[in-house]
């Protein structure tokens, strides 16, 4: 396709050169656009190579920064050579480069070279997790006052409204374990965890924190951030697992800062 | 977008209206706010890219916040795109008004650059081709983002390591022509003038010569890293990873004494050294800027008498 | 009832402790205290905030930029997991294809 200079085709149709960097900036099997020379009127290949080069480094560094637990337990070398992958398939789609890499944990699982690391993809969702909470809007958490506040007979038909920055993670691994033992500085240890493991997000002030909850309580987590009553989600708890200790639930969710408001009777009790 | 009663808290807390004309900033890094409040209130300014406080809430407002409190803050758009072919993100551009309008800044600016191409963001400055076409569709592009924020922009030079064959038009003559088209204002890269000259063996100083000094309303100093072409020749990366090179800082001088003061970012974005290393290369550029103020007001006296 | 029981005892388990202010945030702002501004797990010194933009070019250079090379690695031999399977990694030497 030659660009038109005759003006016949005016204005946007008439500038090629965003499509023709956009075609090559992520595959390297491509030549240099045509419309680009160095100085002296010659190829540009190594200067066009400069662009290409910010483009990667710069995406595989925004990966590197949104996974770092993720970059600790592969490696540099491995992470990098995983993450160039992704950002060829799957560049980003927003000028936020914070929302990038949303479907990073879904090519890692299926990433042929991370088979031997089934976890991994589940330790990615909780990176991924950390920094939507981080941004998330601020909202102050439910304190206790509200929830003493409603009468006995109305509790069962309370429900919660979750906090903005509040996720919710479930794996068939544990991925909480492997997750708090590689997301810090000091030596890993052997993680002796094998059970599957639920992990909380909450950003309750200032700070993002991450927690392993027990299976009955993210039950009941679950169906409060799904909008189900506190009658219908501890319900269900407890007749799936009859030695859930509901009250250590409550105050555990209040506690981490799950939830910023409830409702009875569909009007919202503010904090 | 917005809730009502967002915009009107924000209109609740307006924060002080501080100068920031003939003053050295530095580029705010989340690492150094303790230091920076423990030293006390300072003379100064802080730049921020606009797209990393685009988020909902969190810890980047409440940092960004605390800092606006305290000193002049300056806007620096990296992704509207406005370099490129396609039109605006206009929900990009809401996002950028709604910051605007929440933290009051001195300044705003933007890139002379495209990052987005269709649907995909590249996260780097990319160069276009100077001409009548793309004069007009940036000419339009600038006149779109500030009427919807309903203030001028300033436009930033790019740093360059080609050139198109389709240019028809030199930078300067560009850059001067979108000016005299939009009312938008300048952010004069000085070591983008630098590498860019270097890069395409032209003259800083003849770029500096053609450019249009008198719109120029900040300044930005940076650091440049050095590799070589195929050819072995020699390419400058605009890395912002080290103190600001010394052939810029006289780039600089030269220009403070053409212009008078201007404010004056530096522009450290990678390897980020510690707060006082780089309050070190600010008080560089304060000491140049305020030569340039003592002789402004000789300047001023000889006209009075 | 069941409920309200439990709502009461979980109410009485928690400290009574009123959510910051701003005026206290601001304070411990100014104290240093918050110095991390997103730390990931309690007492862990972690400052990850994730990526920012750059308005710049990087001297880093990538030496895979220009090829589809896979790069083995993987350091995690000292976690055990479930079913008995180690967490290093297996030698896949198979390239992926351009």
């Amino acid at each position: 396709m030659q660009p038109s200079s005759l003006g016949f085709a005016a204005g946007r149709e008439a500038a090629p050169y965003a499509a023709h960097f956009a075609g090559r900036l992520l595959d390297p099997g491509k030549p240099a656009p045509p419309d680009v020379t160095d100085t002296g009127g010659g190829g540009a290949e190594r200067r066009f190579g400069i662009y290409r080069n910010n483009v990667t480094v710069s995406l595989i560094g925004a990966l590197a920064a949104i996974f770092p637990t993720t970059l600790r337990i592969t490696g540099p070398e491995f992470f990098r050579a995983m993450a160039r992958f992704h950002i060829r398939a799957t560049p980003p789609t927003s000028p936020l480069l914070f929302e990038y890499g949303h479907d990073f944990a879904a090519f890692i699982a299926q990433y042929q070279h991370a088979r031997s690391m089934p976890w991994l993809a589940d330790v990615a969702r909780i990176e991924r997790a950390w920094l939507d909470a981080y941004h998330a809007a601020d909202e102050a958490v439910l304190a206790m006052e509200p929830l003493a506040a409603v009468a006995p007979e109305a509790l069962g038909a309370t429900r919660f409204i979750a906090h903005p920055a509040t996720r919710l993670l479930s794996s068939s691994y544990p991925a909480f374990s492997i997750f708090s033992a590689n997301r810090q500085d000091a030596p890993v240890g052997p993680i002796m965890a094998t059970e599957p493991e639920w992990t909380l997000v909450t950003r309750p002030v200032f700070d993002v924190e991450v927690r392993r909850i027990s299976p009955d309580a993210a039950m009941m987590i679950e169906g409060l951030m799904a909008g189900d009553t506190l009658g219908r989600a501890a319900g269900e708890a407890l007749a799936t697992f009859a030695d859930f200790d509901l009250p250590a639930a409550i105050a555990g969710l209040i506690e981490a800062g799950a939830f910023c408001g409830i409702s009875t009777n569909g009007a919202r009790d503010e904090t | 977008m917005e809730p009502n009663n967002h915009a009107i808290g924000h209109r609740a807390l307006r924060f002080p209206d501080y100068p920031i004309d003939g003053m050295a900033g530095t580029s705010f890094k989340h690492e150094h706010l303790p230091a920076i409040l423990q030293q006390g209130r300072r003379q100064g300014f802080f730049e921020v890219h606009a797209e990393n406080y685009m988020g909902d809430g969190g810890p980047p407002h409440r940092a960004l916040s605390r800092i606006r409190e305290d000193y002049p803050v300056s806007i620096h758009g990296v992704c509207l795109s406005i370099g490129g072919p396609q039109p605006l993100d206009r929900q990009h551009l809401t996002r950028f008004k709604a910051l605007i309008e929440r933290y009051e800044p001195a300044l705003v600016s933007e890139h002379l650059a495209w990052s987005t191409h269709e649907t995909t963001y590249f996260n780097d400055l990319l160069p276009l081709p100077y001409n009548a076409d793309t004069l007009q569709h940036v000419a339009e592009h600038i006149d779109e983002v500030q009427e919807t924020i309903g203030r001028q922009i300033l436009l930033e030079n790019p740093s360059s390591y080609l050139t198109f064959t389709e240019s028809t038009m030199a930078e300067t003559a560009f850059i001067r022509e979108l000016a005299r088209r939009t009312g938008c204002g300048l952010l004069l890269d000085i070591n983008n003038v630098f590498v860019s000259a270097t890069n395409l063996k032209t003259s800083a100083l003849d770029y500096l010569a053609d450019y249009p000094l008198d719109l120029v309303r900040e300044i930005h100093l940076a650091g440049h890293a050095t590799q070589s072409d195929e050819n072995g020749e020699l390419l400058l990366i605009d890395s912002h990873d080290g103190p600001v090179g010394d052939a810029v800082w006289k780039l600089y001088e030269t220009v403070m004494v053409r212009t008078g003061p201007i404010a004056t970012l530096v522009e450290w974005d990678s390897a980020i050294p510690d707060w006082l290393t780089l309050t070190r290369e600010a008080a560089a550029a304060q000491a140049i800027l305020d030569r340039g103020a003592v002789t402004d007001d000789r300047g001023a006296r000889h006209a009075a008498v | 009832m069941v409920l309200a029981g439990a709502v009461a005892s979980a109410l009485s388990s928690l400290a009574l402790a009123s959510p910051l202010s701003e005026a206290d945030i601001k304070s411990a702002m100014d104290a240093g205290k918050e110095k991390c501004f997103g730390v990931a797990l309690k007492g862990q010194n972690d400052c990850a905030a994730g990526p920012g933009t750059t308005c710049q070019g990087t001297s880093t250079v990538d030496y895979q930029g220009n090829a589809w090379k896979f790069v083995d690695g993987g350091t995690c031999t000292t976690m055990q997991l479930p079913d008995g399977r180690k967490g290093s990694m297996e030698t896949l030497d198979r390239d992926i294809p351009a």
